[in-house]
């Protein structure tokens, strides 16, 4: 019978201790791994979505609301431009890539953008069914779009001023779906592409045909080098009426503001796991003292203090490593929970990923087993057992 | 026939500063003792110092031509588990494992195989066959005395030995653990050790160490 079966059965027989032991862990292990699996996976989409963006210009105010409109389409965007000036910028001998946008549209809350090829070329789309925009009012969805809203190559809806209600119809126009994209893993899966000019069509600025009126949301810049960095953001801030915001630096601001929240959230889920592992001594202490006539029999049937170390120190690892398989598992199932109801599809969460910082929770399971049955365990080990067994 | 047991010039100081010390003892193979004393006069000392759980201060005890405590301290709990058997006075059993099981673990403790053919073989010499898959809180002292002296011989050890074995039992169940000390002892060929202040049992004994 080996020591593993041994502590497995002591285990066994106290349930409830046993129980409240794993759940403790489990608890403390579960936190951690949301927080590991939601960081990951956020900090993943944002990167992937402003992966090929240097640089965003748009209208003075937040820098990082601009980001959040342009690039994420989570926020509200900070104002229009003037298309001159824009075009302007689109020239200038730092910029490799301009993409102009121009949102203010939406269709059951997906965003409408309005842009031109450069987007395509920018993202790399590609369409699994139909084409890309080209007339007005020709729309190419996104592939989750398209499942959602059961939109079809050919089918028509009406977009809506505003970002999130569906109340203020734009009636005189219908957008056409021309193409659906084959799905990028990133934002452009949950958008409605169309054309600059149909989204001006809709707002009634046909009439003017020169571009000095006309106004776009904001331009997204790729870098002709890397020199571009030191020079070209200042340039915009300085030499026009606009700001630019750099992603990279927006993001990290980002995380570093939620940050704070998730270190909370982490020191929490040690303090958990800390109490677990009293719980877990406190436990084996106590058992032991009721245990140590058990632990002198085994002796006397030829256990070596070896033997009896190891068989506490696997009690204590055995309750751990339970907690912690269990806690992983429980938080890829709340992480799973939360991408269900989660309504901003941006983001979405997905519980069945599994990544390599995980195993060193395992290893924190370890360890705490260890530390927490190091004491009872030697304790078994130095037992006098003629002392034990004379007091009976 | 060999000298099984001898103990000499055995005198051991407790951790309090009192001494105690005992006369030599030799046993020869297959015989049976008896251990006399009142409390208090160092039985369960000198049964301790036999079984190779405690150490003498001074002097030697051999059994079968070892001297148990030159062993190294794991070679000692291996000799223990296979040489000796040992009855306490009240059995005592892992609560979580089952009579089945208990006997595994002395059979496994003492690096022997495991035996499940020995383990039926001996329940059913002690009248337990049906105990097998019981758990210890299931069964009464007397069945449980019955199961600590089929522990104890399990791996038919040279030297048995009972601390008080029947002064927490009845006087029928007394007599019926004795009778199977005896027994056993003769099934196993082992020789047997049996402290005790009880009255009931001394008859059953023609070799008597005396403690003062």
């Amino acid at each position: 019978m080996s020591p593993l079966k041994i502590s497995w059965k002591s285990l066994a027989s106290k349930p409830l201790s046993s129980a409240l032991n794993v759940l403790l862990i489990s608890f403390g292990t579960g936190i951690l791994t949301i927080l590991l699996l939601a960081s990951t996976q956020i900090e993943e989409k944002l990167n992937n979505n402003s992966k090929d963006i240097d640089l965003v210009v748009g209208a003075k105010g937040s820098p990082l609301q601009l980001i959040l409109s342009s690039i994420y389409y989570i926020d509200f965007p900070t104002g229009n431009i003037p298309l001159k000036e824009a075009n302007e910028l689109m020239h200038n001998p730092f910029v490799k890539r301009a993409v102009p946008l121009s949102l203010g549209d939406n269709y059951n809350g997906i965003r409408i953008v309005g842009t031109d090829s450069n987007y395509i070329s920018l993202y790399g789309l590609k369409t699994q069914s139909g084409k890309f925009w080209n007339a007005d009012l020709e729309a190419t969805i996104g592939t989750n779009v398209a499942k959602e809203q059961n939109l079809k190559v050919g089918d028509t809806f009406f977009g809506a001023h505003g970002l999130t209600e569906n109340k203020d119809l734009h009636k005189e126009h219908a957008y056409k779906v021309v193409g659906i994209l084959a799905p990028q893993g990133n934002v452009t899966d949950n958008l409605i592409l169309t054309s600059l000019t149909s989204v001006w069509k809709m707002h009634g600025d046909e009439a003017h045909d020169e571009p000095e009126g006309k106004e776009i949301t904001s331009l997204l810049i790729q870098y002709r080098s890397p020199m571009s960095v030191a020079m070209f953001p200042r340039m915009v801030n300085q030499m026009t009426s606009l700001q630019s915001a750099s992603p990279a630096m927006e993001s990290t601001r980002l995380f570093s503001l939620i940050g704070v929240g998730v270190d909370t959230l982490q020191w929490f889920a040690v303090l958990i796991m800390f109490i677990a592992a009293i719980s877990v001594f406190v436990n084996l202490y106590n058992s032991l003292k009721e245990r140590s006539y058990d632990l002198a029999i085994m002796r006397t049937l030829g256990a070596s203090k070896t033997k009896l170390f190891l068989i506490v120190i696997l009690e204590g690892v055995l309750l751990t490593l339970l907690g912690t398989f269990l806690g992983i598992i429980l938080g890829h199932l709340a992480i799973e929970l939360i991408g269900n109801y989660q309504e901003s599809s941006q983001a979405k969460l997905s519980g069945f990923v599994f990544i390599a910082n995980e195993i060193y929770l395992l290893f924190a399971g370890l360890a705490i087993g260890i530390f927490a049955s190091i004491i009872p365990a030697i304790q078994a080990y130095k037992a006098n057992i003629s002392e034990i067994l004379a007091k009976n | 026939m060999s000298k099984m047991i001898s103990i000499k010039s055995i005198a051991h100081n407790y951790s309090g500063g009192s001494k105690i010390s005992f006369d030599d003892w030799k046993i020869e193979n297959g015989e049976k003792w008896l251990l006399l004393g009142n409390s208090g006069s160092g039985k369960t000392t000198l049964l301790h110092i036999l079984s190779g759980i405690l150490k003498p201060s001074l002097g030697q005890v051999e059994i079968s031509q070892t001297a148990i405590y030159e062993l190294s301290a794991k070679k000692l709990d291996q000799f223990r588990g296979r040489n000796i058997g040992i009855v306490f006075q009240r059995p005592h059993f892992i609560k979580s494992l089952t009579i089945a099981e208990n006997l595994i673990l002395a059979q496994s403790f003492a690096q022997l195989p495991k035996n499940l053919q020995r383990i039926d073989e001996v329940l059913a010499s002690l009248n337990l066959t049906d105990k097998k898959n019981s758990y210890p809180n299931e069964l009464s002292q007397g069945q449980l005395q019955r199961v600590s002296i089929a522990r104890a011989v399990i791996n038919k050890p040279l030297l048995l030995i009972a601390d008080e074995p029947t002064s927490s039992l009845d006087d029928q169940n007394a007599s019926a653990v004795l009778k199977l000390l005896l027994e056993q002892t003769d099934l196993n060929k082992a020789t047997l050790i049996v402290a005790t202040h009880d009255k009931r049992i001394k008859d059953a004994f023609t070799n008597i160490y005396q403690l003062t």
